[in-house]
Order: structure tokens, then C-alpha cells, then sequence
């Protein structure tokens, strides 16, 4: 039996991964990397248009701070967040760019003087203080009051993790490659780190560590159509399920993006339409302002999303023959300008569809892009029933994007989170002694050789190719962008379907070794299985909030719904996960539900809403000398590790 | 319609190391061509269709992540991004990339050697007090015309068709080569990095590092990023022969 002993062991290798282990690392803890693939390909690369950080440097971004940002990111959770950990995230991205500055990502920066933007399908001219000349810059994504996305042309997923890579290098953290996490070890409600195999050899190994984090990314790879990596499928969050012990929250909050190239479903940056890129319909008519006057173009990813199913499903749509399209015109932004800041967009545009972007419009429509939900952690990053286990990024539901995220905001995640979660990771190494038995490490491996020895050996059965092409069709037909509860009942009972059949896997390739039939035989099941907890989890929530909207409960329902879901599934056997809920409690909210200010608001309110309003107008009253930073405090008292307290200077305010 | 409906021709290299006796061969796989197909989509078809054995590797699928790199029909290049509409006569022979261990068929260890790249030019910035660095207050101003440039040089994935494409890495094993160099020449680049020249030329500044170059250019003509590697190679070396 293989065993390999460290501190604080992380599953996955993206920004979100590497940047606990360096917060481990930097405190003294062994830290090890387990990644599918070398580090520098995780999808965290994909990451196009930029990083949400209130620097406000930029003479549009003039104004931002912390509390801008905290709105912003509340509203564009549609109230379904973790407001203590929006906070803890708002006050410490700003720390998080100037850090990842520092260790080398090439931000783009301020220019002093005149220069010409796009704004609302017109140029304009705006002018750079000189003051901020050379400061990290700043553009436009939906949902967001100022101009707060830092970027670094239209690659900076790639800067900002070949940045933390090499960090990790530097600081000798190993990263174990091609290597899949496939199940946890865990005892009496602890995790003890987890069951891996090598993904060339086939060799199991039991990896051993007093803090484990899950840091896999989304599991946007249970719908046929996505903008992630083929290796997002949530494979991280399955092993957490499939403990019984941890739960997962939120798994319906899915979210489109508005322009995937079709038909392949690669992404074009949200920097497209901040920049200043338009949607068009085949008349060629910019149809946003009709439904959204006020945003446009610029409107939550949700909401944007919807806009334009709505609109196909008037006529609108550009018929091809992979379906109805809409345009994406940015060919108005001129060449320059695409060929400096949407490069990766002009070489997609050239490669997969024969065009030039600058002379053409990019045929476009929302596709899957992200997993709101993911293994449910405190705001320390770490389970609540399952002590050890940590998660962080796009894997976790640490719940600050709720049931919508803003552009931006997730590879913000990935850093902020990795900060934040790595110090409580390191506080966990150094509180807890490993205390495990070599039998019960002994028991898990075994249970594992097991199962892959049952589908090495079993001569018929199920294919698993076919079986995850059939989950991808379910999904992506009944558990899409708009949603009934006719279809999500359906979708439920197949998946059922699917799952007993996922029981029954048989291998045509019989080697144990390197074998990419039985890595699909492992992960399938799994695939199915969060397939079930996104389906069962959207048909009992009978409202729409964010990215889950109900055809048939069209309001966002606070009275009732102002609630997190979670899911365990407690026993193997069962062909259903377990849902029950956690409330959100609106009497401590700093800020209130209230309305996004798109289209007609028809919430249904919660009781303590009023009650909360009135609160804080009284607390306001009695302390009329408090500053932001005070008020936040009366408001939302958080807590943060300490080394990220600080207050954030900006140009022109100093620390105010 | 008839063109989008022919029959394609993968040629294409099988060897799994990890099996016993397994020989290293040539299969030639058929696939009836979609509209937009790129060779991404044609080996999954094959592999959920044909061959469930067949290893290769993407992840982005869309020439972000480089994992795909492989030589198609003679030249290295991102599968992914490859369409097989290019083909005119629909014959297309796939090869794993040279000078990366093999793993098996067209998956190749890139990750190994690229660690061991970044280690060996230690391509981090350099700068003791960046530790230090209090990142509550404004951050250190940049050019931000140095920041662009920076960048430009920063886009290589690692794909490791300049390798590929390399004679001399061919010939002398631990010569580091083009995307050591581009790396190199991105932080040298940086004013945040410290390193003097004499400490850039330990690394660089002999037979292994840019004076082993022959130019010949692979990289330069295969690089999926079209990256400056002539301009950058040369600028290095040039900077280089002054030291000593």
C-alpha cells in the first residue's frame, strides 16, 4: 500500500489550488498538488476578460470601493449570497491584484490623456487622470456600477496562473501530475485526505494529510454544450458527495454566458460587450435596449442570457443549421483595438469560424459557463460536517456569487478564496495532529480496487461513452436556461434512469493502466450522480432567482425561498440525493433584499425585510459620524484572517 | 453537400508503453467529416466510436491551454484548433510530438519538462523585497507600454511545438531552446525582475543556452502563438556576447 503523508493536500491545480498550497506553504505547511494535467493547463487559463478588484483607478472606475463592489456582487446574486463572505472577498481582491502585481502578471495599465472608447454603440472620448498614470487599469463588465475589471488583454486567466504557478515553483510546492482524486478518506465526520490513481500507471494511492481542499473547478461538463474544459466535471465535488457526510450547496444555480461561438460553445470574452461590442438579431437590430433600456448589452449574464432565448424565440434568431443564432458585432470597436485587447477572441473567430471579427459579425448564443454551486464550506472555506475537508474556487458553494455571478468575479474567486481559505487551511495544520489508521486508509483503497476491478472484469454492459452523452442531453434539454417543473420531473426520473445503469459499466479496453475508457467508467457515475443533485435540486426550488429561472414560478420568491440548498446522499444505494435547506437570515444582512432593476420586479418579500430596512435606517441615525468602514462594521461585523485587515488605498483617497 | 459528407483518413500512431510487448505502429482510423470538424472532435468520434483505448490530450479545446499539441501530417501544431476541412485529399497522419517522454499513442509529458524549463531559468520575478511588498497601498507604477510587451512575449502555452520543431534539441538533450528563451526574454524584460545580465547569462550563456542555437528557425515557423522567438533569440544573444 502506497501512502504518501503531508500536511495540506489540494486537489486540482488552477489559480484556486495553487494558491492555498502557497498559503500553506508560506506558514510553514508541506503542501502537494494534485492535478489531472501539468498546472499551466487548467482552465483557469481560459479565464479572457479579467479580475473584479475596486482599485478605481481608471477615470471610469473613479468612485469604487469595497462597498461598490459588495452591491454589485449582492444584486448580481440576486440575494442568494453568503453576505459575510462577499464582504470578506470585496475587502480583500483589491490585496489580491497588487500581490499577484507583484509576483509578475503584466496587468494593463493606465495610460494618462485623451483616448477613444466604445460606450453604448458610440465613440466617445475619455480622459485618464494623470495622476494614475501607470496604475493597474480597468474595463466594463455587466452588472457592475464602475469599470472595475483589471485584465490583461484578453489573457488574463493565462498571466495570472502562469504568475501563481511560477510562485508555487519558486516556492518548491509539488505538483503531482496526472493524477485523479476518485474518493476521500474519511472517519467519524473527518477527512483524512484521499484515493488517488495515477493516471498512467493505474497505481492507487492513498494520499494522507491533516487538511484536504477540493479545488477541481466547475462542473460545467454535465450539459452537451459548455464554454469549460473538458476536464470540468466536477469530479472534486462528486468524491465530497459521495462521502455522505459533506453536503454540496446549491447545485441548480447554473449559468449561461451570453456569447459562445456556435456551434462549439467557445467562449468570446464578456470584455466583447464591455468594450463595446453589440448583440444583433438577423434583421440585424440591436434588440437589447428593448428589453433592458437601462444596462443593455451590460446587464447580469443571467439576465442578458435569457434576453436572447426570449428574442430567438420570437423569430429572431439567425437560423443555421445548428439552430438559431444571434450576432455579436464588435467589428465597431476597430481593428486596433481587437487585435490588442480581444486577441484570443480574433484568433478563436479565425481558427474555428473562418472569420474576421473585424470586418464580421461572430455568430453567438448563451451556453453553459458556470457552477455557482460546488461542496458547501463556511466562510472558512471549510465543511460544516466534514472537518478536514476544505474547498476553494469554482468548486466550492463558499457562497459568494449566490445564484449568480458577475463577470469578473470568478477568477477573483479563485485568488481571494485561495488567500483567505489557505490561511484557515494553515490554522487547521497547525491546530490538528494526523490522527488516522492505516486500516482505515487500508479499507478506502481496497473499497476503490474494488470498483475497478468490477469493471475490469464485468463482460457486459453499459457503455460509458453513451451513458454521459445521454446525461449531456438531459441536461441541456430539460435543465437549461429556462426551466418548468414538467421537464425538470422528467429529467429527474431519467437521470434515475441513468444512474442504475451506471451501475453496470463494462469496459471494452481491459487494462488498469493508462485507459481512457476506465477513467470514463470512474468519473460517469459520479457525472450522473451531480446530474441529479442540479436536476432534483431545480425542480423542488419553486422560484427564480439569478441563473435558475422557473418558466412557471417567474417571481423571486423571498418569502419562501430565501434559502440555500443542500444536498448529501447519505446512502449508496438510494437512487435520489437528499435535499434539505438552510435559511438566509435577512436580520443580518447588510444589505436587505431589494430589487436588481431589471425589468418588472415582481419579489415576493420576505417578512423580516421591512423589519431589516428599518434596522439599519435606525443604526444609520444613531451614528451619524460613522464612517463606510465603521458602518460596515455596526452592519456586517466579519471575520477576516488578520494579515488581510488592512484597508485598501486608492489614488486620490487614500484610505478612505 | 457531398464534400461535407467524405470519408476522412486518420493515420495515426499507437504505442502504450505501459503494456507488455505492445510495438509501436500505424492504424488508420475512418471518419465521416462534419461540417466544422476540427481533429479534437474526429479523435473523440474515433475514440467513443472505434477505439476506447486511444490516448491523447485536450482540455480547452479551444488553443488556450496547449495540451494538444502533435504533429499533423508532418508539422507540429494545436489539434484542437485544426480543422480537417484543411485536408484536401482527407488523409491526415497524426505522430506524438518528439522530444517529450511518451506516455502512450499521441499523449506526450510535457508537464515534466516544462517544470523542469521553468525551474532551470528560474522564471520568477526576482526581487528580494517582494515579499515585503505592503498590498495595501497603491501598487508600484509600470509603463504601460512595457506591460504590453510583456505580455506579448508572456502568451506561450507551453504546447511544446517549438521543442518539436527543434533541431538542435534534437541533437543535444539538455539544450533549452526556444521556450526557455521566450521565457527568459519575458522576464528580462521586466523591471520588476533584478537579475543582472552576468546572473541571466549563468543560464543562458553557452552551448546549452542561446549560443547552441543553429537558426533554423522551427520554432519560429511553427509556434501556434506566433510568437517573436527569432527577434527574441537573437536580441538575447546579442546581450549575452557583451557579457565577459
Amino acid at each position: 500500500m502506497n501512502i504518501i503523508y503531508t500536511d495540506s493536500l489540494i486537489i486540482g491545480g488552477g489559480l484556486a489550488g495553487l494558491r492555498v498550497a502557497i498559503a500553506a506553504k508560506q506558514r510553514g505547511y508541506e503542501s502537494i498538488v494534485l492535478s489531472l494535467m501539468p498546472a499551466k493547463r487548467s482552465h483557469s487559463a481560459a479565464a479572457q476578460g479579467g479580475m473584479q478588484a475596486s482599485l478605481g483607478a481608471c477615470i471610469k472606475g473613479d468612485g469604487d470601493d469595497e462597498d461598490v463592489h459588495f452591491a454589485d456582487t449582492v444584486k448580481g446574486s440576486d440575494w442568494g449570497c453568503d453576505q459575510d463572505v462577499a464582504r470578506m472577498f470585496v475587502n480583500t481582491a483589491p490585496k489580491a491584484i497588487r500581490q499577484l502585481s507583484a509576483w509578475g502578471v503584466p496587468w494593463s495599465r493606465v495610460r494618462a490623456g485623451d483616448r477613444d472608447v466604445v460606450i453604448n454603440g458610440k465613440k466617445v472620448t475619455i480622459t485618464e487622470k494623470k495622476e494614475a498614470q501607470g496604475l493597474i487599469t480597468a474595463r466594463d463588465f455587466g452588472g457592475t456600477k464602475k469599470w472595475r475589471t483589471c485584465y490583461t488583454s484578453d489573457g488574463t486567466g493565462h498571466t495570472m496562473l502562469y504568475a501563481m504557478d511560477n510562485k508555487a515553483i519558486q516556492m518548491e510546492i509539488p505538483v503531482h501530475e496526472r493524477k485523479e482524486a476518485i474518493a476521500l478518506i474519511h472517519e467519524d465526520g473527518v477527512c483524512h485526505g484521499a484515493i488517488v490513481r495515477d493516471l498512467v500507471t493505474g497505481e492507487l494511492i492513498a494520499y494522507v494529510a491533516k487538511a484536504t481542499t477540493i479545488a477541481t473547478g466547475g462542473y460545467g461538463r454535465l450539459y452537451s454544450v459548455s464554454t469549460n474544459a473538458v476536464i470540468s466535471e466536477g469530479i472534486g465535488t462528486a468524491i465530497a458527495l459521495e462521502t455522505g457526510v459533506a453536503t454540496l450547496g446549491n447545485m441548480e444555480a447554473v449559468q449561461f454566458h451570453p456569447t459562445a461561438i456556435v456551434p462549439v460553445g467557445i467562449l468570446t470574452t464578456e470584455g466583447c460587450r464591455g468594450d463595446g461590442g453589440l448583440l444583433l438579431d438577423k434583421d440585424g437590430y440591436r434588440f437589447m435596449p428593448d428589453y433592458e433600456p437601462d444596462k443593455k448589452e451590460l446587464a447580469s449574464r443571467d439576465v442578458v442570457s435569457r434576453r436572447m432565448t426570449e428574442h430567438m424565440r420570437k423569430g429572431k434568431g439567425v437560423p443555421s443549421r445548428y439552430g438559431d443564432h444571434l450576432w455579436l458585432d464588435i467589428t465597431l470597436l476597430g481593428r486596433e483595438h481587437i487585435e490588442k485587447n480581444l486577441r484570443e477572441v480574433k484568433e478563436i473567430c479565425e481558427y474555428f469560424l473562418g472569420i474576421d471579427p473585424v470586418k464580421e459579425y461572430i455568430p453567438v448564443r448563451p451556453t453553459q459557463h458556470y457552477s455557482m454551486g460546488g461542496v458547501r464550506t463556511k466562510a472558512t472555506g471549510e465543511s460544516p460536517t466534514l472537518k478536514g475537508l476544505f474547498s476553494a474556487g469554482e468548486a466550492a458553494c463558499w457562497d459568494m456569487h449566490g445564484f449568480n455571478r458577475l463577470g469578473g468575479n470568478s477568477v477573483a474567486e479563485t485568488v481571494v478564496a485561495g488567500m483567505i481559505v489557505g490561511e484557515y487551511v494553515a490554522d487547521h495544520c497547525a491546530s490538528h495532529s494526523l490522527n488516522v489508521s492505516t486500516s482505515t486508509v487500508e479499507h478506502f483503497l481496497k473499497r476503490e480496487e474494488g470498483k475497478i476491478a468490477d469493471l475490469l472484469t464485468r463482460d457486459y454492459g453499459e457503455n460509458p461513452f453513451q451513458l454521459k452523452a445521454e446525461m449531456q442531453k438531459i441536461m441541456m434539454d430539460k435543465v437549461g436556461i429556462f426551466r418548468n417543473g414538467e421537464d425538470l420531473e422528467k429529467a429527474v426520473e431519467e437521470l434515475k434512469l441513468l444512474n442504475k445503469r451506471a451501475k453496470k459499466i463494462a469496459l471494452r479496453n481491459r487494462i488498469s493502466s493508462a485507459n481512457p475508457e476506465l477513467v470514463e467508467a470512474i468519473r460517469v457515475p459520479k457525472m450522473i450522480k451531480l446530474a441529479q443533485c442540479v436536476a432534483y435540486g431545480a425542480m423542488l426550488r419553486t422560484e427564480s432567482r439569478g441563473a435558475h429561472a422557473r418558466e412557471d414560478y417567474p417571481e423571486r420568491n423571498d418569502r419562501d425561498w430565501l434559502k440555500r440548498t443542500l444536498v448529501t446522499w447519505k446512502d449508496d444505494e438510494a437512487d435520489l440525493p437528499e435535499i434539505f435547506y438552510e435559511d438566509l437570515d435577512v436580520m443580518k444582512m447588510e444589505m436587505p433584499p431589494g430589487s436588481r432593476g431589471y425589468g418588472v420586479d415582481n419579489t415576493v418579500h420576505h417578512p423580516d425585510t421591512e423589519k431589516r430596512v428599518a434596522e439599519i435606517e435606525g443604526i444609520k441615525k444613531a451614528n451619524p459620524t460613522a464612517d463606510r468602514h465603521e458602518m460596515q462594521e455596526l452592519l456586517n461585523p466579519i471575520e477576516i484572517p488578520e494579515k488581510f485587515k488592512g484597508k485598501n488605498e486608492r489614488i486620490g483617497r487614500g484610505y478612505n | 453537400m457531398s464534400e461535407e459528407n467524405r470519408i476522412l483518413k486518420f493515420h495515426i500512431f499507437r504505442y502504450n508503453p505501459q503494456k507488455k510487448g505492445d510495438k509501436p505502429r500505424m492504424v488508420t482510423y475512418e471518419v465521416t467529416e462534419a461540417p466544422g470538424m476540427t481533429i479534437f472532435i474526429a479523435l473523440n468520434d474515433i475514440r467513443e466510436h472505434q477505439d476506447p483505448s486511444l490516448q491523447f490530450d485536450f482540455i480547452c479545446r479551444a488553443g488556450i491551454c496547449g495540451s494538444c499539441g502533435m504533429v499533423i501530417n508532418g508539422g507540429p501544431d494545436l489539434a484542437c484548433r485544426t480543422l480537417t476541412s484543411k485536408f484536401e485529399d482527407g488523409e491526415i497522419t497524426l505522430l506524438p510530438l518528439p522530444g517529450f517522454e511518451l506516455i502512450g499513442d499521441l499523449s506526450v509529458n510535457t508537464g515534466k519538462f516544462m517544470r523542469a524549463m521553468s525551474e532551470r531559468v528560474e522564471s520568477w520575478i526576482h526581487d528580494v523585497n517582494a515579499d515585503d511588498v505592503n498590498y495595501n497601498q497603491l501598487e508600484e507604477r509600470m509603463d504601460p507600454d512595457v506591460m504590453d510587451e510583456i505580455y506579448e512575449l508572456e502568451r506561450c502555452v507551453e504546447c511544446g511545438c517549438c521543442i518539436s520543431a527543434c533541431a538542435t534539441k534534437r541533437m543535444r538533450p539538455d539544450f533549452l531552446s526556444a521556450v526557455g528563451f521566450m521565457r527568459l526574454a519575458r522576464f528580462y524584460l521586466d523591471p520588476r525582475d533584478k537579475r543582472t545580465d552576468e546572473e541571466f547569462y549563468e543560464i543562458i550563456g553557452d552551448d546549452d543556452g542561446v549560443f547552441g542555437c543553429m537558426t533554423l528557425l522551427g520554432c519560429e515557423d511553427y509556434c501556434p502563438k506566433d510568437l517573436p522567438h527569432q527577434t527574441q533569440i537573437a536580441f538575447l544573444r546579442r546581450k549575452m556576447a557583451l557579457i565577459k
